[in-house]
């Protein structure tokens, strides 16, 4: 069951993406799209509306670009709980660090192993 | 004299924005318009294939004792590594070709968007070729995920 919500929840997250470009002006490029998937994905987190989604769908709603967002939102929280008012500017980065440097260690590698096609 | 002419101007003007706006219509016939159902339907498969497979990484990292935390974050490691090594193949390209916000908007697209401007732009150099442009997409994201995360943060300081 939990496979087939986060197929089902992920798949639905993506699809709006999708509306989104057919539907809006051309000009809308995909960094235009990942970053509204993050402001809205910790808009939403700190709104409480993110954590519901992932306790149901799990990979579905961490995996899209939106749990990065809520990854974001959720460490400055707890970092304010925990360390004050350091904690709003220490929290995002925190939680999110493992992500952000393997980004850019497997992303340098891979620029530099591989050449383009075409 | 001079108020004939003005009137004739006035009618040039009006004609003119009238077939501006018949020239209008007429782009917008003709403009293809985007697939849309086949490719929101496409974006929901590739994209919901993609969480299928963080799904059943996280799944097994869980059943081998790693902690929710660790294993997500585990997971989000895997899903960029795989990002950036089908990137680095070819492969990710003829995904996206199909998939669009499907193969973009899940974390495999973010180490696509590092990976792809950063070898396109190898022979500039390592530092403003590939150092430079891995950001071209991803700094954007990080400006705007720190700045949010930062203002929640304050507000949740301000009103806890």
């Amino acid at each position: 069951m939990q496979f087939l919500l986060a197929f089902v929840i992920g798949g639905i997250i993506c699809a709006i993406g999708q509306l989104f470009i057919d539907l809006t002006r051309s000009s809308v490029t995909p960094a235009h799209v990942l970053v509204g998937y993050v402001t809205a994905g910790a808009i939403l987190s700190a709104l409480g509306l993110y954590q519901p989604l992932v306790n149901i769908a799990g990979a579905g709603a961490t995996i899209p670009l939106s749990g990065f967002g809520h990854s974001l939102a959720q460490g400055a929280i707890k970092a304010v709980q925990t360390r004050g008012l350091l904690g709003a500017f220490a929290g995002g980065a925190e939680a999110t660090a493992a992500g952000i440097v393997a980004a850019v260690v497997f992303g340098y590698a891979a620029a530099v192993l591989f050449n383009p096609r075409s | 004299m001079t108020q004939s002419q003005g009137q004739g101007n006035l009618q040039q003007q009006k004609m003119q924005q009238e077939l501006q706006q018949e020239y209008k219509q007429l782009v917008k016939n003709v403009k293809p318009r985007p697939p849309v159902l086949k490719n929101t339907i496409l974006a929901f498969l590739v994209g919901g294939a993609i969480c299928l497979i963080g799904q059943l990484i996280l799944w097994f990292l869980k059943k081998e004792g790693l902690g929710d935390k660790e294993a997500a974050a585990a997971t989000a490691a895997i899903m960029i590594f795989l990002g950036a090594l089908l990137t680095g193949l070819g492969i990710y390209d003829v995904i996206g070709k199909y998939g669009g916000a499907g193969s973009m908007v899940p974390i495999t697209g973010f180490a696509n968007s590092i990976v792809a401007p950063a070898m396109e732009f190898k022979r500039e150099g390592f530092v403003f070729g590939v150092g430079a442009r891995l950001f071209t997409v991803a700094g954007p994201v990080l400006v705007y995920g720190f700045l949010v995360s930062t203002v929640v943060g304050l507000i949740y300081y301000l009103i806890r």
